[in-house]
């Protein structure tokens, strides 16, 4: 359950585009056709997967306050979480490296296809991003920190691909000359994180329902303990008449 | 200008207006974004990408003939990250609260497109003082719209600038608010700060003909 709900959080609650504003500007540039919108968001939706769960072990096991301590007792007082950023941004930079030359060795058609959006990305602000959010949204496991990763990414994929069609069809409209291209790219963005702003109560929305049933049978359970302390009180007053007596 | 020569002088001014960074090049548009609810977090935000790329600006064109040219991003994600590490310790110390209403987007200072794109487009190919200038010019067009934006959503959105309450308080109702005015509370949300991008980006265009798209 845990998962799930972190998966269609950070697709749509916390959407990275829309919510948060990160990677907009390969958002606007790589978004007038729809083909290279798609090459751009799967390279992002990998390389997010493979670099949170990564900054996440870095992070877990070196630069949290205390997370020296697996070296001895003397390293426990140790807090390196100031060097997190050169940390996270150096192991962006050569992961993407390192898959660079790894699908050009053994997937030459995925390289091609993605090969050009590679070297972007690691100066793609969604991707650092994705991991300093992990670290500031203190996510619990390895495995949430995938799914954070994967989710985030697939957030990120579809902002750009709706955008990309948009702008595809906008070009058919008459839109004011001193609009056209980046201006109405702005807005439409607008317009789309207002809609994306529903989905805010996609996890919270069943809550309002079962609430009156909760307060009903709390104050059920309230006032049987009431019951049960007059009787007791009841009980205690007629024990002390009677020794009294 | 005794100081700058004709042409220096237009390194500075040029991204101010005709060349802005942000509604012309389209670039370090994420932060711009994000963190412009308040008046106050936009001016720190401005002054720190200032910092930032006036000094990493020099930096990169002092050594822009010992970087080899195949791992220039890594050199340069290393001098950004250094600087922005500055900055958000001199934040933490002197600012917390402040610090902590940017949160991660100090950090995201570092992949700002901004800096990487002066970098490889002035730092590499000129001298430090025009760099220097160079880097100044732009992150001020950079902070002069984050300002602008800054300045609208929390005058409509809260009725403050910097925390003060230019338009009378809305409880007591006094100022405009005696006369029935409310605050506008959907500028605080962020969809609101990309459609005053995109008004700003409309006004500049209507009144440069040159500048208009196909």
């Amino acid at each position: 359950m845990e998962h799930i709900e972190l998966f269609f959080k950070s697709i749509f609650i916390d959407n990275m585009v829309f919510a948060t504003f990160l990677g907009m500007c390969s958002y606007l540039a790589v978004s007038k056709k729809v083909s290279t919108a798609v090459g751009l968001g799967a390279a992002v939706i990998f390389v997010l997967a493979i670099t949170v769960p990564l900054n996440w072990l870095l992070d877990q096991y070196l630069l949290q306050p205390g997370a020296l301590s697996w070296l001895g007792e003397e390293y426990a007082s140790y807090d390196l979480s100031f060097l997190s950023f050169i940390m996270f941004i150096a192991t962006i930079a050569t992961m993407v490296q390192l898959v660079e030359i790894i699908v050009e060795k053994f997937s030459p058609s995925l390289y091609n296809s993605l090969g050009i959006f590679l070297p972007l990305i690691a100066v793609n602000c969604a991707i650092l991003g994705g991991s300093l959010f992990m670290q500031s949204r203190e996510i619990a496991t390895l495995g949430l920190a995938l799914n954070y990763g994967i989710g985030s990414g697939i957030g990120w994929f579809l902002a750009i691909l709706a955008i990309a069609a948009i702008r595809e069809k906008i070009r058919y409209s008459n839109v004011p000359p001193a609009l056209r291209g980046l201006g109405i790219t702005f807005i439409i963005t607008g317009l789309m994180a207002i809609g994306f702003m529903s989905f805010g109560g996609m996890l919270t929305g069943g809550d309002e329902e079962a609430k009156p049933e909760e307060t009903s049978a709390a104050i059920e359970v309230i006032k049987e303990d009431i019951k049960k302390e007059d009787a007791k009180v009841k009980s205690d007053l007629e024990i002390a008449e009677n020794t009294n007596k | 200008m005794g100081l700058l020569s004709k042409k220096d002088a237009n390194l500075i001014l040029d991204p101010l207006a005709d060349n802005n960074p942000i509604t012309i090049q389209v670039l370090g548009i994420c932060s711009a974004l994000a963190i412009t609810a308040e008046l106050k977090a936009s001016i720190v935000m401005a002054v720190s990408v200032l910092f930032v790329l006036g000094i990493g600006n020099v930096v990169i064109s002092l050594m822009r003939n010992i970087i080899p040219s195949k791992i220039r991003i890594i050199v340069q994600l290393v001098v950004v990250a250094a600087l922005v590490i500055i900055v958000d310790q001199v934040l933490k110390a002197y600012a917390y609260e402040l610090s902590k209403t940017l949160s991660v987007f100090v950090g995201l200072i570092i992949t700002n497109c901004i800096i990487m794109g002066r970098f490889e487009a002035f730092a590499l190919g000129n001298g430090p003082w025009r760099s220097f200038l160079d880097g100044i010019g732009n992150a001020a067009g950079y902070g002069l719209i984050l300002i602008i934006v800054g300045f609208f959503r929390e005058l409509l959105g809260s009725g403050t600038l910097l925390g003060f309450k230019v338009l009378g308080d809305p409880i007591e109702k006094t100022g405009l608010y005696a006369i029935g005015y409310e605050n506008n509370g959907f500028m605080l949300l962020s969809p609101m700060a990309l459609i005053v991008v995109g008004i700003i980006i409309w006004i500049q265009r209507s009144r440069n003909k040159a500048l208009i798209e196909d």
